[in-house]
Parts: C-alpha cells; sequence; structure tokens
C-alpha cells in the first residue's frame, strides 16, 4: 500500500463483516486485484445480526484504534431480516457510547455487498486514513493498561 | 388504620389473597419493601412520597411462587414495569392484584393486565426535570469531558451487582457477567470492566428501561448509572417511538425491525 509518511501511526483494524455479501465482497477485491490498506483483520460472521456489541468493546479491549462493521444492504439480508435487526442494534450502541464520551467515528458502518468490491477498497482506505487521523485510541489503551496492573496484583 | 391498611386487613382475611407486597416505614426516613401474610400485621403498610422504590422485582421471585393469590401495593414505577413485564411474559395475566393509588389519593383495584395498562395510559412517561437537567447536563460536556465524567465514576464502581438486582428487567437467570466461557465481563472491578458492565446493561434494556432510575438509587455508591438506561430510552423513544412500560403486547424495540427505519452513519 502507498504510505506518503512512513512514520506514521498505523492503526490496528479489526473488520466484522458478514459472510454473505462483505465476506464475498472483499474476496472480489482480491480477486479484481484491487490493493487496499493492510491494516485490517476481517472476521467472518454469518450475519450481521450476530455481531454483538460485546465483541465490538471486546475489540477495543484488545487494542483496536478502529473497527470496521460492514454487512448486506438493507433488504438483501440471506436471513431476511438480521441487518435490520443489527441496524436497530448500532443505532442504540452507538448514541450510548458518544454519551459515555468515546470517539464514535472509530467505529465505521457500512453496507458492502458481494457485487461491490471496489467498495470495499474504498471503505477500508477511507476508514483507515480516518483512524490514522484520529491517532491512537490512549483513552481506551490507559483503561487497558490499568486493568492489567490491577489483575498481576 | 388508614384505607389501606384496612384494605390490606380485608384482602388477608377474606382468604383469597396469600401475600401482600408494599412498603413499611424504614430507617432514616425511607420505605422498604415488607412482604404480608397476616391480617394483623397490616398495620405496617405505608405508602406515601418515600415509597419510591419500584418493587415489581419481587413480583416473578422464587420466594413468593407458592403463595397464594398476591397483591403488590404499586407506584406509578411499579405499576409501568408490571406492564413491561406483562408484555415479556414474565408475569402472568390474574396471579396477583394490584393497588395503585389515584391523585386524590383513593385506591384503585386494579386486576387485570389490561386493567392495568389502562391505568398506567394515565400516568407521565418521561424523566423529571430534574432527570432531565442531569442529562443535558452531560450531553453538553465535550467529548473528552464525557469521557472523563464516566471514567471516574465507573473507576469508582465495585460491581456488587445492586443496580442488576434492583431492576425488574434484568430477570435472567444467568447473566452475562456470570457466563466466564468466555469471560464477556472481566471478575476484578477495574475501570475498563466496569465500562464493559455499565455498557452491556445500558444495552440490554435498550427499549426496556421503565426510566424508574431504581439502579442509580440502589447505588452504594451513588454512581449516577441511571442516566445510562435512560438514555438507551430515549434513544427508543425518538428512533422507534417505543416507550417501555406502555403497552402488554409491545415487542422490544431491539427484537423488531422496520425496513424505513432511519439512520444517517451508515455508508
Amino acid at each position: 500500500m502507498e504510505t506518503n509518511n512512513t512514520n506514521s501511526f498505523e492503526p490496528k483494524v479489526v473488520a466484522f463483516v458478514c459472510n454473505w455479501c462483505t465476506y464475498a465482497g472483499a474476496d472480489l477485491t482480491g480477486t479484481s486485484r484491487i490493493k487496499y490498506a493492510t491494516n485490517v483483520k476481517i472476521i467472518r460472521f454469518p450475519c450481521t445480526g450476530r455481531i454483538d456489541f460485546m465483541l465490538l468493546m471486546k475489540a477495543f479491549a484488545n487494542g483496536a484504534d478502529g473497527i470496521i462493521i460492514s454487512g448486506c444492504h438493507p433488504n438483501d439480508c440471506h436471513y431476511t431480516s438480521g441487518n435490520f435487526h443489527a441496524r436497530r442494534r448500532w443505532m442504540i450502541f452507538r448514541n450510548l457510547l458518544d454519551f459515555i464520551g468515546m470517539d464514535v467515528n472509530r467505529i465505521v458502518f457500512s453496507w458492502v455487498s458481494a457485487a461491490e468490491g471496489a467498495k470495499w477498497a474504498e471503505v477500508v482506505n477511507e476508514s483507515v486514513d480516518q483512524f490514522r487521523q484520529l491517532g491512537p485510541a490512549t483513552a481506551y489503551q490507559k483503561l487497558i493498561k490499568n486493568s492489567e496492573f490491577q489483575e498481576v496484583e | 388504620m388508614n384505607n389501606l391498611q384496612q384494605k390490606a386487613q380485608q384482602l388477608l382475611e377474606s382468604g383469597n389473597y396469600g401475600l401482600i407486597v408494599g412498603y413499611e416505614k424504614g430507617t432514616s426516613g425511607k420505605a422498604r419493601p415488607v412482604f404480608i401474610r397476616k391480617a394483623e400485621h397490616a398495620s405496617k403498610l405505608i405508602f406515601d412520597e418515600s415509597c419510591d422504590q419500584n418493587i415489581a422485582v419481587y413480583l416473578y421471585r422464587q420466594e413468593i411462587k407458592h403463595d397464594k393469590k398476591k397483591v403488590i401495593v404499586a407506584n406509578h414505577h411499579t405499576l409501568k414495569s408490571i406492564v413491561e413485564l406483562a408484555a415479556e411474559n414474565q408475569v402472568f395475566d390474574g396471579d396477583f392484584m394490584v393497588l395503585a393509588f389515584a391523585e386524590n389519593g383513593d385506591i384503585i383495584e386494579l386486576n387485570t393486565f389490561k386493567e392495568i395498562e389502562k391505568h398506567v395510559a394515565t400516568l407521565y412517561h418521561g424523566l423529571t426535570e430534574a432527570e432531565a437537567a442531569m442529562m443535558k447536563k452531560i450531553e453538553d460536556m465535550s467529548l473528552e469531558d464525557r469521557w472523563a465524567f464516566w471514567e471516574n465514576e465507573f473507576s469508582k464502581c465495585i460491581k456488587c451487582y445492586a443496580c442488576r438486582a434492583s431492576c425488574p428487567m434484568c430477570y435472567c437467570p444467568t447473566c452475562t457477567v456470570e457466563i466466564n466461557q468466555p469471560q464477556w465481563i472481566s471478575v476484578p472491578s477495574h475501570t475498563l470492566g466496569n465500562l464493559e458492565w455499565h455498557v452491556m446493561r445500558a444495552m440490554h434494556l435498550a427499549g426496556r428501561c421503565v426510566t424508574c432510575g431504581q439502579c442509580g438509587k440502589a447505588c452504594p455508591l451513588e454512581l449516577p448509572i441511571q442516566l445510562l438506561t435512560y438514555k438507551v430510552a430515549l434513544d427508543s423513544k425518538q428512533f422507534f417511538d417505543s416507550v417501555a412500560g406502555t403497552s402488554i403486547c409491545a415487542d422490544n424495540a431491539l427484537a423488531i425491525y422496520k425496513p424505513e427505519d432511519h439512520e444517517n452513519f451508515i455508508r
């Protein structure tokens, strides 16, 4: 991947994607030989409806600087309604995180279909740029450090 | 003997009712829940503005499962919780009678869920002015200040789970915090685990919280954790027009969906 500044901070990004649309879309990105940021670690889920908010909390607790969540477009869900349920959950969750003072820009939500290989590359690249600008998740890392100290004690 | 005590005595003497759950005078000017099974103890019952605890939490407890038909003396928080518990099939129509109070202090007997629902429709749903002011105070802070505020509050939490125990809607026999394969919430009470616990508790109450504030009242460290569940309750109303504790047949806001749900953050 192209980076202008080799010393710049590289965010650790976790992508929670659904098996039927975005995972296949990301596959298409690869087979189409479109390059995109290597920061992202893709985790495949059966459906966006399966992505529990606690998994996102755990990703942050394990040092993620940013999270991408992606699944089928509305009305395209393999299980008919998983993404509709997920959407409701995110609407509540995102506002709750904002309320406790977490930067919701660290979580990017998108719909990427199996045909949108190019969109996936775009989503990842733009998200990684966004996370790079936000810098390391220092507020959360402080909590992680404190929790480790107490557990050893 | 006042009206309530006389009523309670009659009900227990009639033999049709086996238990009255209500309030008695507690220490330092507070009321506490009381369970009355004998008519001669009916004089313990009180009902005044000190009775602000949500006692719907006792309705489905194992300890009173085998008592004969129950009566519950309900304030407006308790009434809303009963409606929400009915919507979630946790209490059953005809299992108990509710004694509610009209504005002028008259006792209202509510025997069926339909009657309770109708009475609850006449009550005010939403935050009090003081609660709304607290919400506004936090929402007006900058992101960094909000984080600092909650980090400080969460750092004090001792994970006693009094918030969970006091909440009528927290009835799962096995809570996610007790699951250790995988360990969702870390056991020691450090700020990170406390934050995760409170986020999880609020999320699990989304669309179900009746904004009684009992979690905050129960907190021994007086953390304003009720604001988290108020936040999800207000959002459920704003986004999905769902207000918990108003309908005995409503579906949970996060268990249903509408294709036209509108958000502005998914690209």
